[in-house]
Order: C-alpha cells, then structure tokens, then sequence
C-alpha cells in the first residue's frame, strides 16, 4: 500500500528539507517524509495516530513526546541482522527507505488479540508476578514465565549477529557541556571565548534544544538568527568541539564521561569502512550540564490514549516540523507555559477547542487571546478521554465547583509542568532537592567538577538560561586554568513560570504514571496499601520507572502520588537513586572492535609463520597461538602425529617453540640475594654459568610459579615463569623488590618478548646443534654439562644463549636468539637437521613426555597444593627467610593426609584416562566421604605404549602399589587404575644428563 | 577514575592494578606464625581514607601507595611505595 499524501503536514515552515523527500515504510505500509523528519515527525505528518501497543494491557499507544524521553513510541527499526528493538521514533531520524514495524501487538497493531489482557487486568496489577503465579510451584518455569513472556515485552532482537562496526575513542577537555540549548550554547561562548578546550555534545541532529521549538528573541534577534550566529562564533574558535547526535550517559570517576554517538544510524547502514556508532569517554577537568528539562504528563483516566501527546511535544512537532498531530487541539494545563503550545497551534493555522486550566488565576493575556481566537477557557481538569486506537475524539472536563463539560478535539496537549533533567548531576548518588516555586527536584549538589545550568538547574525563562549558562562557562573556564575574556553575555527576556501542582485527577479506569510498564496511579496506591511505601520499594514492586526510558516522563508523578497517599510531602518522600546510563547503549558499542576474533589481542611467537606454512594446528593459550602438533599427511588423527613426534624426539631430535615462557632479567649485585628471598630454594650460591629449577611460593605458603633461572654473570641471572604467569610474576616480583625488599640492590627487566627460545630435545641434539653453533663453542658433556648455561655463537656471529635443561627428559637444550633471529633460526634447524630427520613437535608431545617424566605443570600448580604436595619439599631451604616460608608450616599445609601428586597406570593397559576422574578406594561405593583425590593430567605414552596420569591423591605417596578405582561420573566412567612413582620415563634420569 | 602516578603523570584507571591494604608491614623474618597470619589475612575494611598498593603495569611499573576515599573513590595522594623509587623521586 502507498500513501504518500503527508495529510497532516503544514504547508509551510519547520525545519525540513521540502526539496528532499524521503520514502519510509511502517508495519509495511509505505509513506513519504522529507529530510529533518523523524520517524514520529513523519508518522504524525501523515495521520498515523497508532503506533504500538502498550508492555502489560497491549493499549493502543501513540507518540507521547519528541525526545529522548519517549515512553511509547517504540518500535522495531530496519531488518534482518540490522532489526534493532525498543527504537525511539521520537529521536529515529528519517532516511531513504527506512523500516519500521510496531512491536508487541498480534497479528497486527490495530487488531491486537492480546488485548485481551486488558479483561484480565485485574491481576495484572503491582506485584501480579508475586501473587498470581505462585502455585503449583513447577508451573512457573514450564507454563508462566513462558506464557508471559509471549504476551508482555517489547520488540525481537535480531537473533543474528551484529553486522556493523562500533569504535571505542577517547577525548580530552577543559569544559564539557551537555546540551545546545540557550544555556549550553551561551556556555560554550563563554568558555570557547575565554580560550578553553571545550566539547559540546547534542542528543539531537540539529542544534539550538527548545529554541528550534519555542524560539524567542536573544540580542534583539530570532532565536533562529542567533543559533546561526552563535555557531559561526563557534566554528570560529581554535579549540571548540561540537558533536551531535552524541548523548552524554554517564558521569564516572575522575572528570570521566561516557558518551554514545550515533555516527552513522541516520543512514540505511553505514558507509563502507566506517562505523555505526561510537563510544566516547571523555575527561574533561570541567562539565555543564545544560541538558534541559522534561515535560511531565498529568495522571487522569484515558491519559494514554493515542492523540494524548505533551504540550511543548505537540508545538515541536508543529514549529520544528509542519507535522500537525491534530486538527482541533485541546489543550490541559496547569502552567502558563503550557498556552504556548496555544499560540503556536493557532500561528499554524491549527484550531484551538479549549483550554482546560488546572490553575483558578489563568492570566488576563491568555484570557484574552482565547476570546481573540474564539475558544473556551475551562478551570478544572480532564477526569476522561473518549477515543481508542484512532485517537482522542472527545474530552470529559470537570469544572472546578463540580460542574461537567465535554469538549470535542482530535488531540489533547497536556502540560504538568517540567522536571529539570537531573540525571547527569545525579549519578555519583546525589540526590536532588526540591524547589517550591516550580515544584520540581532540581539538582542539589553534582560531581567533582560539575555544575548545571539554565533548565536543567531549574532556571526556565530564555534569560535566565543564557545568563546561567554563560556565567557557567566562564566560571568552569577559568576554574580549569584560562584567562581570556568572555565578552558579554546573550541576552533574552525573562518570562514568568506559573504553576498550580496537579499530579493526578481521581477518576474511574486506568490513568497511567508509567506508560513504558503500564504501571497505572492504582497500581501506586496499592503498593503503598501493601507497604512497599519507600521509594526504593514503590520502583521495584510496580516496576515504576524501570522500562527503558527509566521513568523520565513518569518518575516524579510517581513519588507525588505516592507522596499524596502516604500523607507526606514529595521531599519527604524522596527519590529513587538515579543511575547510568542515560540513554539505552547498544553492547557492542562498549565492545567496540573488541569481537570476534580481535576480543583480545593475539600473541604470536616468533616460530608462528613458519608453522602456519607446515601446516600446525594451534591452541590457544592465553593470548598466545601456539602449535599443538603438526600434523602429517596420512595420519589420521592429533594422537598419530603427537606420537610420531614424541617418538622421533625420544628416538632423535625434534624442538618446540617455548617463546612463551616468562622471562625475566634480574641484575644488580643484590640479585642473588633477591632471588633467594621469592623461591624457596637458594640461587645467590648457583655458580656462574649454571641453571636451577626454582620453585616460588604465594605469601600463604601456596605454590606460585616455577621455572628454570640461570646465572649468567655475578650480577645477572635470567629468570623464566610459565606461560600462564609470565605477567603475573613480574607484578610479583616488583611488589617484592619495590615494596617489601626495597633494600636490596636490584633491578628487573621483562624480556619475553625480546627472546625467541626454542628446546631441542633427543640423543641427536648435540649433532644438530654443532651444525647451527660455531664449531669453536664446546659442547661436549664435559664442555657444557647438564644445567650449565651460557652465551655462544653461531655460524655467521650471532649471539646465542643456550641453556642445557630438559623438560622431555631427553638430552636436551633450549637456545634463545633474539626474537627477530627466531624464524630464521627455525628454519635453519629445518635446513641442519634434515639429515637427522629433525622433528618439529607441539605443545600436545610436549606434554606427553613432561607427564612420562613426571614433571608438574599447570594442572598440578592449581594454587591449592604445597611444594610437599608436588614431591619438592626437600627445595625449600630452611636457612633463609623466603616468600611463603612461614604460612607453608602451618598445620594444614604439612598435614599428612593431603593429596599429593602420584602417577597412575589403568590395570587394563588398553583403557584410555581422562582428567577429572575421581580417585575412590577400590571396591567402596563413590561419595564425597571416601573421595581421595582426582586426576590431574593424563596423555598417551607411545614410550610405555599405554595410557598414564598424574594424580593428587590423599597420602599418595604411601600408597604407590595400591590399586584404586576411578569414577567419572561426567563421562559415565568407571575403571580401576594403579597408583605408581609420577616418574615413568628413565627415572634415574641418565638421558638428560648423557 | 584517573590517577596521577609521580613518574608518568595522568593516567586513566585501566593502566593500573589495585593489590590491596598498605598497611599491613611484612614482619621481619624470626617473626611468629601469627604476625605472618595478621599479616597474610588481616584487613581492615575502612569507610572513609585508606591507603593502597596499586601496580602501574600499563606504564611504569612502579608500585604506588594510593591514599583513597572509598566512599567517594576521591584519591588524595600518590606516592612510589618504597625503595628505590622513592629514592629516586626525593632527590
């Protein structure tokens, strides 16, 4: 279907562009804009009253407001991947071909069946989740939750992966300002005059807050002039920033914000290699939150009937669009500002059919203009709306002094007065104060650094805003360091704000405080019956305020009703705490680019390339890509190729990339003595030119780390961690040194990343080693014996270090070259060792042949077991104050009963292990009474061809011999396994030291 | 949240690594199993001004003392822990 009438847009005037229509489409049916619109502009422009239907009692709904307050206007914006729920069409720009469909409502919006809930509204009411669906208990999950979760709710999420970017950036200030309005842009004068920083962020697309609206006169000009002018100014100045479409959300810590900009939602999708949105943080040394005010509605029966809209909603939707929401115009009021929406109305050519004033004192220029304009002034309130989902089509009145009177329109503007937007000065828990004259919260105290101005501080004529927010921003100026001159402040008139407080109009039906969650005044004073009187309570038991507009519109009608039922005053009553964000954040915005792939940084070590060319299968561990194994053509399985290649280490050479490991340089001539206080053994008498295994406890006797540290000179040892602690013993060992140690002379320096180290492991190593070392270099077993460590050269000069340890148990070396050498160095082991039928193994035989050696590693290191725990109780010296010494002896660290590592075989030697199985006595039914221990690590050994396994088990050692029972319960497992010495594999270790 | 660290100047939160209590003071060695447990567990749990170890892993790594309001998050002061560094700022 087309419609392309535009049948309520004004022939002239509004900000849009006439010469650049726009198609859009909503729930399907195709309509026509112009650029400027909104999607609620353009609906209203066409007559489209409709637009969803209500969270609980699916009511028709229409547009209530034209900003980022909107309670109802919700819809389900684009398609596909790019459909995005709960969208404001009050702040949806309009563009080329926009989708849009309403939510919750089936099968469609006008015929909604679920609006039958509405018969059952009576226990839908506060606190119905609690009360109706209590019973039988199991009915919740299976038939309850789900049956409401179809019928209440707002729009579908996509349920397909976000296909846009989002970018993460961050800026510096001295003066941040949120808003454009007469005060944040006369602050951004002052402040950008006096030659500070500044950034100004606008919500909206276009710049100017109620002025695009209400316009007014500022230095004997049009508001509109002044804007231009004012921008130019602006534009003109060295260091100021204006961002629009950008929404200040958040105030943290430190002078941080949070700010959302809508980079590229204005557009069907982004442009190519550009990003949707972007997520600033922003330190500013000061900020001005000039971010207005928020009309809030009046609670009387029928209030949320489409064509029910707010008053400065109505005149925005009029002056700043030529949208006409309604022929005949009904306004409710309990303000003078509330008559603007009057004036405006009858400038557009738009009939005015009553006034209904709350207020008796309705002033003799209004009265004046309604015998002018020919339409009745009404003192009283409206008590009744008639209409549905076509809209308002007659109002009920009751006069003050009991009287009744109806009046007929197809719209009804309502003005309750206006809340100051106190959320940003609000978020580090302050709480706003009441002010009587405009019975309102207005901000009492704001963040370090933070202070508001004009509307949102409570000043609501145009003069006040621009002196406010101009003396605003030459205060946080200069108060941030600059000295310049402000020049004069804008000048506009004062006007007067009136009001007579009316928050609700008693009456039969519903009258909606809360539009977003359908909680009604009803609901409030039920709450308040049944005790839930605090306002904290009152939030969370009618979910008032808690939809995704957080109660902008509702909040404060809210605590005045509640305040009124309980018999308090609106201060006494208080508010609920206000918190971030200000707006809905899409998530992937905090993501940024960090999805996917790029969630975390990736790390590769200096072999990567040449393995991703054989061919490797990689592991991810930590940030690191490691090679797992490298897997041949032919073998059909990872077990096939890790056993090829633990054999051809065990039975030649292979060597495994270990650039992962932690390194550390530690120099000084206290280094030693350093070292000797953070491991539990002693290296301050390990000779020069030597390696040991050292062993660090955590201060609560816990194992730490462990790793090998060589003394390469008297003052110079090189220290390495395990992968998985390479970062975290560093910040350990500068606590050590910086703050509990500080008297020793010594200094550390990371150098993983600067070292590419490989181990070459098996009886062939000498032989590959000679073709890579320089022949003069003696490494014979007597030249450099097992744990000796040392710099050499290599054919061509490069310096090398090469460490004679072994973790495979084979004779064995690991060699460092620095890492821009480490491609070129495993290749030339390629090259070398070809002739030795030189193996490349991953992290996969690495494993297997640590576990046949017996050597603990992550598994075992779990940050619960002691060095007794892992065999190596005999490290820990007893002549030296260490790291952990003390809280090692305490009586449950050195019980006799603790688990403590053992190997373990399957009597079935065909049977494969699994980690996790527990360890039961054998013969006993599993439980948690008689559950020994648990299996820590196992692997295939193509060396013992069968399965083996490390395990913690009570008393381990004593039982070595006794033949136990593993129960995997995850897997349905159960077998019996022998508990033997954790060493399989050469256990006098003769290979490592041949 | 910023903090000023006295080698690299302002610096955003993430660049850092909160330990903990600076109060409790490693005891020398020979001290009682129970001077290390006070040590090891014991923490006061203040509303109100505490000091802190903090880690400037994202820069320096110099470890800081940081006097902080836990209530409010404010940060009065921010000084290298011990040792050389602090050697190293007095002179």
């Amino acid at each position: 279907m087309v419609s392309l009438a535009q049948t309520h847009r004004l022939e002239s005037g509004g900000l849009i562009d006439r010469s650049a229509p726009l198609n859009f489409s909503f729930d399907g049916k195709i309509f026509a804009g112009f650029q400027g619109d909104t999607l609620a502009s353009a609906l209203i422009a066409n007559g489209v009253k409709l637009v969803g239907r209500s969270f609980k009692y699916h009511r028709p709904r229409g547009i209530l407001t034209a900003g980022s307050e909107e309670p109802n206007a919700l819809v389900e914006l684009r398609s596909g991947a790019r459909r995005e729920p709960n969208t404001k069409a009050t702040t949806a720009e309009l563009y080329d071909g926009l989708e849009a469909a309403s939510q919750n409502r089936w099968p469609s919006l006008r015929h909604d069946l679920m609006a039958v809930n509405q018969l059952f509204a009576p226990i839908f009411v506060a606190g119905f989740y609690y009360k109706t669906f209590m019973w039988p208990a199991k009915f919740w999950e299976a038939i309850y939750e789900p049956a409401i979760r179809r019928a209440a709710g707002l729009g579908r999420a996509a349920g397909v992966a976000d296909p846009d970017h989002y970018d993460k950036a961050w800026a510096h200030c001295d003066v941040l300002i949120a808003g454009s309005g007469p005060a944040g842009l006369a602050a951004a004068l002052a402040a950008g005059r006096i030659g500070a920083r500044v950034i100004l962020c606008e919500e909206d697309f276009v710049l100017g807050g109620r002025l695009l609206a209400d316009g007014g006169t500022i230095d004997s000009m049009p508001a509109a002039e002044w804007i231009s002018r004012t921008l130019a100014e602006l534009a003109a100045l060295p260091d100021v920033r204006i961002m629009t479409r950008t929404t200040l959300f958040g105030v943290y810590d430190g002078g941080t914000y949070g700010a959302i900009e809508q980079v590229n939602d204005h557009l069907p999708s982004p442009p190519q290699h550009q990003v949707r949105q972007r997520l600033w943080r922003i330190v500013a040394k000061r900020s001005i939150v000039a971010a207005g005010a928020i009309e809030r509605p009046i609670v009387f029966t029928g209030n949320d009937t489409p064509g029910v809209m707010m008053a400065s909603a109505m005149r925005t939707y009029v002056a700043r669009y030529a949208a006409a929401p309604a022929r005949r115009v009904a306004l409710f009021t309990n303000n003078a500002d509330g008559w603007r929406t009057v004036e405006t109305a009858l400038g557009a050519g738009l009939q005015i059919a009553a006034v209904v004033d709350a207020r008796p004192d309705v002033s003799s220029e209004h009265r004046a203009l309604a015998t002018k304009a020919g339409f009745p002034v009404l003192n009283g309130s409206v008590v009744g709306v008639e209409g549905g989902k076509d809209g308002v089509r007659k109002i009920a009145v009751s006069l003050i002094g009991g009287a009744r009177a109806e009046v007929e329109a197809d719209g009804l503007a309502v003005s309750g007065g206006w809340n100051p937007a106190v959320g940003l000065t609000s978020y580090h828990r302050g709480r706003p104060k009441w002010q009587d004259d405009i019975s309102a919260f207005v901000p009492d105290s704001a963040p370090p650094g933070m202070m508001a101005a004009g509307a949102a501080n409570g000043a609501y004529g145009l003069g006040a805003c621009l002196r406010q927010g101009f003396a605003a921003g030459a205060a946080a100026a200069q108060s941030a360091g600059r000295a310049g001159n402000p020049g004069t402040a804008p000048v506009g008139d004062d006007e007067t704000f009136s009001l007579t407080p009316l928050w609700h109009v008693a009456g039969k039906g519903k009258a909606f405080v809360d539009y977003q969650h359908d909680v009604t005044a009803s609901d409030i004073e039920l709450a308040q019956r049944e005790g839930f009187e605090s306002v904290e309570h009152l939030k969370r038991y009618t979910t008032l305020g808690m939809a995704t507009d957080q109660g902008k519109t509702s909040n404060v009608a809210g605590l005045a009703i509640m305040a009124a039922v309980s018999a308090k005053s609106i201060p006494e009553t208080g508010t609920t705490i206000y918190r971030p964000p200000y707006v809905p954040v899409a998530i992937g915005a905090f993501a940024g680019h960090h999805r996917d792939e790029n969630f975390h940084a990736t790390r590769l070590t200096p072999s990567h390339h040449w393995a991703a060319e054989q061919g490797a299968v990689f592991v991810d561990t930590g940030l690191w890509k490691r090679a797992q194994w490298y897997p041949r053509s032919g073998e059909k399985d990872w077990l096939e190729s890790v056993t090829r290649e633990v054999k051809a280490v065990r039975g030649g050479v292979g060597f495994c990339d270990v650039s992962t490991l932690g390194k550390i340089d530690v120099h000084g001539p206290d280094a030693g003595a350093f070292l000797d206080r953070v491991y539990i053994n002693t290296f301050s008498s390990l000779a020069v030119g030597k390696a040991r295994y050292g062993l660090m406890l955590r201060e609560d006797g816990m194992v730490y780390d462990d790793g090998t540290t060589s003394r390469l000179a008297e003052d110079h040892y090189f220290l390495t961690t395990t992968t998985a602690k390479a970062g975290p013993v560093m910040q350990h060992l500068e606590f050590c040194r910086q703050v509990l140690f500080p008297e020793l002379d010594a200094q550390l320096t990371s150098v993983s990343d600067q070292w590419a180290q490989f181990s070459i492991a098996g009886p062939k190593t000498r032989d590959l080693l000679r073709e890579i070392v320089d022949p003069a270099e003696d490494l014979s077993n007597e030249g450099f014996p097992f744990m000796g460590a040392r710099e050499v050269a290599l054919r061509g000069g490069i310096k090398a270090r090469l460490f004679r340890i072994s973790f495979s148990g084979e004779m064995a070396f690991e060699i460092s070259v620095p890492a821009r050498y480490g491609d070129a160095l495993v290749r030339n082991l390629m090259l070398a060792g070809k002739q030795f039928g030189v193996t490349p193994y991953g992290t996969e035989a690495l494993g297997v042949m640590r576990i046949e050696k017996g050597h603990v590693a992550g598994p075992e290191l779990n940050g619960t077991t002691t060095a007794a725990d892992l065999g190596l109780a005999k490290m820990m010296s007893t002549k030296k104050d260490f790291v952990g010494r003390v809280m090692a002896g305490r009586e449950a660290l050195v019980a006799a009963d603790r688990q403590v590592v053992v190997g373990i075989k399957p009597t079935d030697k065909t049977r494969r292990l699994r980690s996790g199985a527990h360890v039961i006595p054998k013969g006993e039914i599993p439980g948690p009474d008689n559950d020994l221990g648990y299996v820590t690590s196992v692997c295939f050994s193509p060396t013992l061809d069968q399965w083996i396994g490390l395990a913690l088990v009570e008393r381990g050692r004593e039982r070595i011999g006794e033949i136990v029972h593993a129960h995997d319960p995850l897997r349905g497992e159960d077998y019996d396994v022998e508990l033997c010495n954790p060493v399989f594999y050469d256990p006098d270790g003769g290979r490592q030291r041949g | 949240m910023r903090i000023v660290c006295p080698f690299c100047g302002e610096r955003e939160l993430g660049e850092f690594t909160c330990l903990g209590d600076a109060k409790p003071v490693r005891p020398a060695a020979g001290a009682s199993a129970d001077e290390v447990f006070d040590y090891v567990y014991l923490r006061d749990n203040v509303a109100g001004e505490t000091s802190e170890h903090w880690y400037h892993g994202g820069g320096c790594r110099a470890w800081l003392k940081i006097t902080r309001n836990t209530l409010t998050h404010e940060i009065s002061s921010v000084e290298p822990a011990a040792g050389v560094g602090a050697a190293k700022v007095g002179a």
